[in-house]
């Protein structure tokens, strides 16, 4: 196996063990990124000079013999929505562009106290506003299983980057299936946590209610690993919630007998992908079989996810995309001849379309004469669906679904038609409106070779569950696990 | 056809309500597209919620409230490393008056 091939806890290990320096595991990552990366433009910045330096420091604490952080010399790429101190972000947005934000998100605190190596900066959707990663500024990122096709969104980038092979480990954020959808098309495991159990801090805002950060990970340990170090309260975000963080590492290793999983029928519609359904059907088998209980479970107000959801959140962006006005930070026009139409055209040449499209949605939703039908509709109808959850979660221990309606699609196939591009979110998005914590991973192929992910959905703050289910599945899956991108040439072997 | 929910007009006032500003066919597009998503969300008012409380977060807890003290904040050479519209220790904009 190639030092880029490894899983997170793989990399920690050896790293722990001595058989590997820290500085040769980053530089054979940026080596693979060199090769790979020109074909799936998963990473807008590269803090090569940095990451490299770090690791010379934890190579010099190893030969000292000091005690090492819980993951020393661990590189991870971050979504380019997340604050870096000094290292350029950019939300994929004209208007960003240059943008050094002068502190780190609360997440990046963190795992840089743990060790970790920050290597880059992955692609996305602009603010995060898109389900292909199409919508950045910056241009699109390929799929590795299929570079004619999108790695889905809105983190797109760190998906790609972890199937790749360009990463041991991400970081993403979910706010209507934006770890969990593109986690799905890229054959990786992804994880939005339940709403507070991760501090947003430092996560540019989209929208408020919904935004979550959370891993994308090559498999479930690795995802139980992350989660341990980026998740408890944190004084700098009022919605992060006090509750002791679990090792949710050890509570995979407990097996699964009896427990109770729900699949709501709402999710298997006629007329579904069959490729997703028979995929899906099959880990269901998988799942009973270790001892789980299945039943049909329905939760009715499903159908109206979306428009809710797409009220609310362009509702909420609207509000939080008033602050680019070209004055303190970000992109300003040359042209302009008073206050007024300097932000009209600062806005509306450092926006893109899509993201245009919200604001424009999200202000009529919330104008005078239309707040009452749009938007405190939207968030009557969110109570109903957050109750359908609350309703079969008193049987139930988990949900499982298929995380998409399809497997990844082709680059441009949705982009002209804002409705259809929405409709990839349909299975996710009930998941942010209720806050539930929802993990996808793999659980097969379509015959085309691409891969076809599993949701499983929690109760509020029980990660710990999902995880479990999650790993006894990956441990006792029979199919054969590939990767995309394998044979461009010869690698370096691991000494 | 999709039902006209969404006038030019109206796509023209809400534009200066959200500072931005679109070319004639911009409007058009951005017209037809508000349509058809407006008539498909629509679908919410098949639904009774006359009795129904909205939700605005889903974590019922109080916010997290810091006690009032003085930590370290951001120096000015920070605040203004993202701009080049600096007058002496000032954010420069243009004339209001």
């Amino acid at each position: 196996m190639t030092l880029h091939q490894l899983s997170a806890s793989e990399v920690v290990n050896l790293v722990k063990e001595k058989k590997v320096s820290v500085s040769e595991i980053i530089q054979d990552l940026y080596d693979r990124i060199a090769k790979v990366d020109p074909l799936v433009k998963a990473f807008l910045i590269l803090n090569q000079e940095e990451a490299l330096k770090q690791a010379k420091e934890i190579d010099t604490k190893v030969k000292k013999e000091e005690e090492l952080p819980p993951l020393a010399g661990l590189a991870i790429a971050v979504k380019d929505i997340i604050a870096t101190k000094g290292i350029e972000t950019t939300c994929g947005s004209r208007m960003l562009k240059g943008f050094y934000p002068p502190y780190n998100a609360t997440v990046i605190d963190k795992l840089k106290e743990a060790g970790a190596i920050i290597i880059g900066k992955t692609n996305l959707d602009e603010f995060a506003m898109g389900s292909s990663t199409e919508n950045s500024a910056f241009g699109p990122t390929y799929n590795p299983w299929d570079l004619e096709r999108v790695p889905g969104g809105s983190s797109g980038g760190s998906a790609a980057a972890v199937a790749a092979d360009e990463a041991f480990i991400a970081l993403g954020t979910d706010t209507g299936g934006s770890i969990r959808q593109p986690a799905s098309f890229c054959g990786v495991v992804g994880l939005k946590p339940t709403y507070g159990r991760v501090s947003r801090y430092g996560l540019i805002a989209y929208a408020s209610s919904l935004d979550q950060i959370g891993p994308i990970t090559k498999n479930v340990s690795d995802s139980a690993l992350l989660m341990r170090i980026i998740s408890g309260p944190d004084n700098r975000d009022s919605t992060s919630v006090d509750l002791p963080v679990p090792d949710y590492l050890k509570s995979c290793q407990e097996e699964i007998k009896n427990i109770k999983i729900g699949v709501p029928r709402e999710y298997f519609v006629e007329g579904m992908n069959f490729e997703v359904k028979d995929v899906v059907y099959q880990a269901l088998k998988l799942l009973e079989e270790l001892g789980a209980k299945i039943e049909e479970v329905s939760l009715p107000h499903t159908e109206y996810s979306l428009p809710t959801f797409y009220l609310i959140a362009t509702a909420e962006a609207s509000s939080n995309l008033a602050r680019y006005d070209g004055i303190q930070y970000g992109y300003r026009t040359e042209n302009y001849k008073d206050l007024s139409s300097m932000y009209q055209r600062t806005r509306s040449e450092g926006f893109g379309p899509e993201v245009k499209r919200r604001i424009m949605l999200g202000t009529y939703a919330l104008s005078s004469g239309y707040y009452d039908a749009y938007y405190l509709k939207a968030q009557k109808v969110r109570t109903l669906i957050k109750e359908d959850f609350t309703r079969v979660f008193s049987k139930y221990d988990i949900l499982v679904t298929p995380t998409s309606p399809t497997p990844a699609f082709k680059l441009k196939e949705k982009m002209a038609d804002p409705l259809t591009m929405y409709l990839s979110d349909i299975y996710t998005i009930p998941v942010n409106l209720a806050g539930l914590p929802a993990l996808s991973l793999n659980c097969g192929y379509s015959k085309g070779g691409l891969p076809i992910g599993l949701q499983l959905i929690g109760k509020p703050f029980e990660e710990e569950t999902i995880l479990r289910v999650a790993f006894n599945y990956e441990q006792n899956n029979k199919v054969e696990k590939r990767k995309p991108l394998q044979n461009l040439s010869p690698q370096k072997m691991v000494g | 056809m999709t039902k006209k929910i969404i006038t030019k007009k109206e796509v023209e006032y809400v534009a200066r309500l959200a500072k931005l500003e679109f070319n004639e066919e911009e409007k058009g597009e951005f017209t037809s597209q508000l349509n058809t998503i407006l008539d498909y969300f629509s679908k919410l008012n098949e639904l009774d919620t006359e009795k129904v409380e909205p939700t605005a977060y889903v974590v019922s807890q109080d916010n997290l409230l810091n006690e009032d003290e003085i930590k370290p904040s951001l120096s000015p050479e920070e605040v203004f490393s993202n701009t080049p519209y600096i007058q002496k220790g000032y954010f420069k904009v243009p004339k209001i008056m």
